[in-house]
């Protein structure tokens, strides 16, 4: 019996994107449903009724949510294919440590950058900084996260990535003046066929800020 | 009994009262992990536990042969994947999915909400109990049929929600506030019971007078009225 994989999803969201990216990575086929979060779909409250949040899998008519949650399940589903979370039981933890902090910090700042002013903004572009230094040196020289080979914690970041350009407009500021190497991180990752085909462009993205403001009643 | 070296050190760094440290002796004492546990001042950091946590400064940390883990939900699942006796988390993917979602559910919204009824007051302090039992209904809906959240025995998301049992379900006696009365909530006072009655959760599970007593310090530190 064929594997029934659907994916509801809204385009510009970096949560998004890591379930892409590791359905991406296992070449598991997948049927995309783009979802309007302003007039919820009746499927999406039926298999997220706790937080009628995106994204949601739904595999054979089961439903995972939570991005992460959705890429561990993935790697654990599909184990042959791209092994998106090392083997080993610390470096595993270590993984899960740094995709927990990705999801404890680096929404809430970022979200700053560009939907606050004056000096709430300048203390998210502050923060948003200090917390992509952090991840920067956790990098450190390596190719990945990881090391060798992407996975779990490249997952949980890189969607933030498509959204660095409207960060720096929105916020006025350079990401890449202040950490370097995570731009040229994010520049790797994104040369990856499963990530090219899962992020949107920088500009998209860019012009869907404005929009996005007035759906938030932000000036 | 896990089979490992005698050279195996595994000490726990944490606080007898803190809900997140619990959690970790209980999957230790489950797997019949030996462990030095190590009691923590959180009000002031031993340069070891700045050291080991540098990113939180927070307990509990788990340090493994010299390695430390920090983060409650992934000490948990690390000892889960290291010593593979009494496994915590069910096999199929999709249940652990699962688990991992109530997880987060209690440790990210309903411990907040809770925390919010404690430190509100008034129509705020209505509003987060509200807040609070909203999300604790989709545990109660959980519980039907099963002994455990795990099923027939202890599992992930027991463990994870002794938060609400020990901690949610003492503070609200004394501040005489019922988030989750029996008439609402019956599974979750059955599913208590339950625990209650398993040794691993007794021994470690802070004694209920001297833990009282520390809640209600603290609520008067904070000038929360007691009941």
């Amino acid at each position: 019996m064929a594997d029934e994989v659907i994916l509801l999803d809204f385009w510009p969201s970096m949560f998004g994107m890591r379930t892409r990216i590791a359905l991406e990575e296992k070449n598991v086929k997948f049927d995309y449903r783009e979802q309007d979060l302003w007039n919820k779909s009746p499927i999406l409250l039926e298999m997220n009724p706790v937080h009628n949040k995106i994204p949601v899998l739904i595999h054979n008519g089961k439903p995972v949510c939570e991005s992460l949650i959705q890429v561990e399940y993935i790697d654990e589903v599909w184990p042959g294919v791209n092994p998106l979370l090392p083997s080993d039981p610390y470096q595993r933890a270590q993984a899960k440590f740094w995709g927990d902090y990705i999801d404890k910090k680096v929404y809430a700042s970022a979200r700053l950058t560009w939907g606050a002013k004056g000096e709430e903004q300048e203390a998210g572009k502050k923060e948003f900084i200090e917390i992509l230094k952090t991840l920067e040196s956790k990098l450190g020289d390596k190719i990945y996260f990881g090391g060798e080979t992407f996975g779990y914690v490249d997952i949980a970041l890189i969607g933030f990535y498509s959204w660095f350009e409207a960060y720096e407009k929105f916020g006025n500021f350079s990401i890449e003046a202040e950490c370097p190497k995570l731009i040229a991180w994010g520049k790797r990752c994104a040369e990856r066929e499963s990530v090219a085909k899962s992020l949107p462009d920088s500009e998209k993205i860019i012009k869907f800020v404005p929009e996005l403001k007035k759906r938030f009643g932000i000036e | 009994m896990a089979e490992r070296s005698e050279t195996e050190e595994v000490k726990l760094l944490g606080m007898w009262a803190s809900p997140f440290s619990r959690r970790i002796e209980i999957a230790l004492t489950l797997k019949g992990v030996a462990y030095e546990f190590s009691e923590q001042d959180i009000t002031n950091k031993s340069s070891l536990l700045l050291q080991l946590n540098p990113v939180y400064k927070m307990i509990p940390v788990l340090v493994h042969n010299g390695k430390p883990i920090s983060e409650s939900l992934v000490i948990l699942e690390y000892i889960d994947d290291t010593w593979r006796n009494n496994p915590i988390l069910p096999q199929d993917p999709c249940e652990r999915a699962t688990a991992r979602f109530w997880a987060k559910l209690i440790d990210q919204q309903i411990c907040v909400a809770a925390m919010k009824v404690v430190g509100k007051v008034g129509e705020e302090r209505d509003a987060a109990v509200e807040a609070a039992r909203d999300l604790l209904m989709f545990l109660e809906k959980e519980l039907v049929g099963k002994d455990f959240f795990g099923g027939r025995s202890l599992g992930f998301v027991d463990i994870v929600a002794t938060l609400v049992a020990f901690w949610l379900m003492r503070t609200e006696d004394l501040l005489g506030v019922k988030v989750v009365p029996v008439e609402l909530f019956p599974e979750i006072h059955r599913w208590v019971k339950n625990l209650l009655g398993n040794d691993v959760i007794k021994k470690c599970t802070p004694p209920e007078d001297e833990h009282l007593a520390y809640i209600r310090a603290r609520m008067d530190k904070l000038n929360i009225k007691s009941a």
